[in-house]
């Protein structure tokens, strides 16, 4: 309704930045607590980066930090390219059992982790791997695996074949015809993909918590158990960072992707 | 587009397909099968112990009320997080879909997405820190009042629901705004100018072609809600006691894992349930939008 009444609609967009504000402002708090001197978060606000030189000093929080990492960089790997595969098979052939084999998708997404990481839980012991980073990297893969086939079939749904067609009449090999038309034009939807990838297991937190080691965490994971010790700024700090580093992953993300939207 | 499969296609497809669904099978579908053997199970069948069926894990959720009772909180809570964010979100859905074009479209529709992707544990902390007694809200409020003003929201219901609502609402603004794009201005404009007034245009118009979204978004807050264990330990405090929490506890501190496996069971049964009602709806849903 463009033109159906001012005050209506501009009830309506005053309401969109109502929630916008509601939406960042405990984030906007925290980050700025970060920067505060006093370690019970008094106020007046006294800037100072100690909590950050705090954190750089402490060697448990690196470890975790460097652990999320490698995790989060493994599983990017992994699950794009399994991903990548599965997406491209789901596209090009009709067989039966395409329908389970795509609503098969939704359970690692739709099922609550607890669930899922209790379950993994209970598996991994069962077969003897036990709790630990790699359990925790399966875990991860398994969660981010669903994200990277939907993301880069959206991609491909856009594709159109004759052009494969095309480069096969003029000539091309079927690996020439992959390199220099197929993929060009996954790209996109890959390096989204990925980058999903990365945001799942890098901010995963319940299904590490259930599979990481005590002592072997990850930074989500380490982060609540210091919370459950009470607040202090360094968990700002740290989780300023986390924060940081999630949202540039899905601006660049953004893109490449429009999240669903039609734009 | 996909083609019938020639000779070599059938060898193609599933070399490309098995690594990632053998991957999701030994991650996800034997996990789940696992707990569900070992929710049967008397004792934990590890390091040689003694261990036969019973039914003794299910029998324990209905011997006491206890765990009915946290079942019902969550559900409880799970129906008010999402009642809210449909109310607070159909409006928001529908400024952007219907009222903000271009550019400016976009980067809101990004600033709403964008926590939604983000770290959860890290959000629900912030609340922490904007609630706790003199933290950011209590000093607010002292703006506007005179004099030393503690609200106490943290570690009460209330500030788990707020910290819900804040880490699931996006999701119900992006399903609904994707059902109430699809909507044709035209038909608007239509009903309009046949003299509909705005009210009957929601009520007949609007709200039914926008059902399957919000359907869909509403389905995907209460279900993550209802398993939700991280959110009430870190913003309910002594409050904090919900059928997840129950759920971590059986795993992290009393290490009674087959009566934690039936609980995860129960609550994985009461999903289904509810995700194999919408799945109608949800179907609709993803219809309108692709």
């Amino acid at each position: 309704m463009r033109e159906g009444g001012g005050w209506l609609s501009r009830l309506g967009v005053a309401w969109l930045w109502a929630v916008l504000a509601f939406l960042y402002a405990p984030i906007v708090v925290m980050a700025l607590m970060s920067f505060n001197a006093s370690p019970f978060y008094q106020l007046p606000f006294a800037f100072s980066t100690r909590w950050y030189a705090d954190l750089w000093a402490n060697a448990e929080i690196r470890a975790a930090a460097l652990r999320s990492l490698v995790i989060a960089a493994t599983t990017t790997a992994i699950a794009t390219a399994l991903g990548c595969a599965a997406a491209l098979a789901l596209f090009r052939y009709a067989f039966r059992g395409k329908a389970l084999l795509q609503a098969l998708l939704f359970p690692p997404i739709a099922i609550p982790w607890l669930i899922t990481g209790t379950a993994m839980l209970i598996f991994f012991f069962g077969v003897g791997l036990g709790r630990g980073a790699p359990a925790v990297l399966i875990g991860h893969v398994a969660l981010a695996l669903p994200y990277v086939v939907i993301v880069v079939n959206a991609r491909l749904a856009s594709f159109d074949p004759t052009l494969e067609e095309a480069a096969r009449s003029l000539g091309a090999s079927p690996w020439m015809v992959a390199r220099r038309v197929t993929l060009p034009w996954m790209a996109p939807g890959v390096v989204a993909g990925a980058l999903f990838a990365f945001a799942v297991s890098f901010d995963q937190f319940v299904v590490s918590y259930f599979l990481a080691r005590p002592g072997d965490a990850t930074l989500p994971v380490l982060i609540y158990t210091s919370i459950r010790k009470g607040f202090t700024p360094e968990i700002n700090a740290v989780s300023t960072i986390v924060i940081g580093v999630s949202m540039a992953a899905l601006l660049a993300a953004a893109r490449f992707s429009n999240f669903g939207g039609r734009r | 587009m996909a083609q019938p499969l020639g000779p070599g296609d059938a060898r193609r497809a599933a070399l490309l397909l098995t690594p990632a669904y053998l991957w999701l099978t030994a991650a996800v579908f034997l996990p789940l099968s696992a707990m569900l053997f070992f929710s049967l199970l008397s004792d934990a069948p590890f390091r040689g112990a003694d261990w036969r069926f019973t039914l003794d894990n299910y029998r324990a959720f209905f011997a006491t009320d206890v765990y009915a009772t946290l079942l019902w909180k969550s559900l409880r809570l799970g129906l008010t997080v999402t009642a809210l964010c449909v109310v607070i979100g159909f409006p928001c859905a529908w400024v952007l879909a219907k009222t903000i074009r271009g550019r400016a479209r976009e980067a809101l529709f990004l600033l709403i997405i964008l926590p939604f992707w983000s770290n959860s544990l890290v959000r629900v902390f912030s609340w922490a820190i904007v609630l706790r007694g003199n933290g950011a809200l209590d000093w607010l409020a002292g703006l506007f009042s005179s004099g030393d003003v503690r609200l106490g929201l943290l570690f009460t219901p209330t500030a788990v629901v707020i910290g819900l609502v804040h880490s699931y609402l996006p999701y119900v603004i992006l399903t609904t705004y994707l059902a109430l794009q699809a909507i044709d201005d035209t038909l608007i404009e239509a009903a309009r100018s046949m003299g509909a007034d705005r009210r009957t245009i929601f009520r007949r118009l609007v709200l039914p072609l926008s059902l399957p979204g919000l359907a869909a978004g509403a389905v995907l807050v209460f279900v993550p809600v209802v398993g939700s264990f991280m959110e009430p330990r870190i913003l309910g405090g002594r409050f904090g006691a919900y059928f997840g929490t129950v759920i971590e506890d059986q795993f992290v501190a009393v290490f009674n894992w087959p009566l934690g496996a039936a609980l995860s069971f129960i609550l994985l049964a009461v999903v289904l349930a509810i995700l194999s009602a919408a799945a109608p709806v949800l179907r609709r849903a993803q219809g309108a939008a692709a």
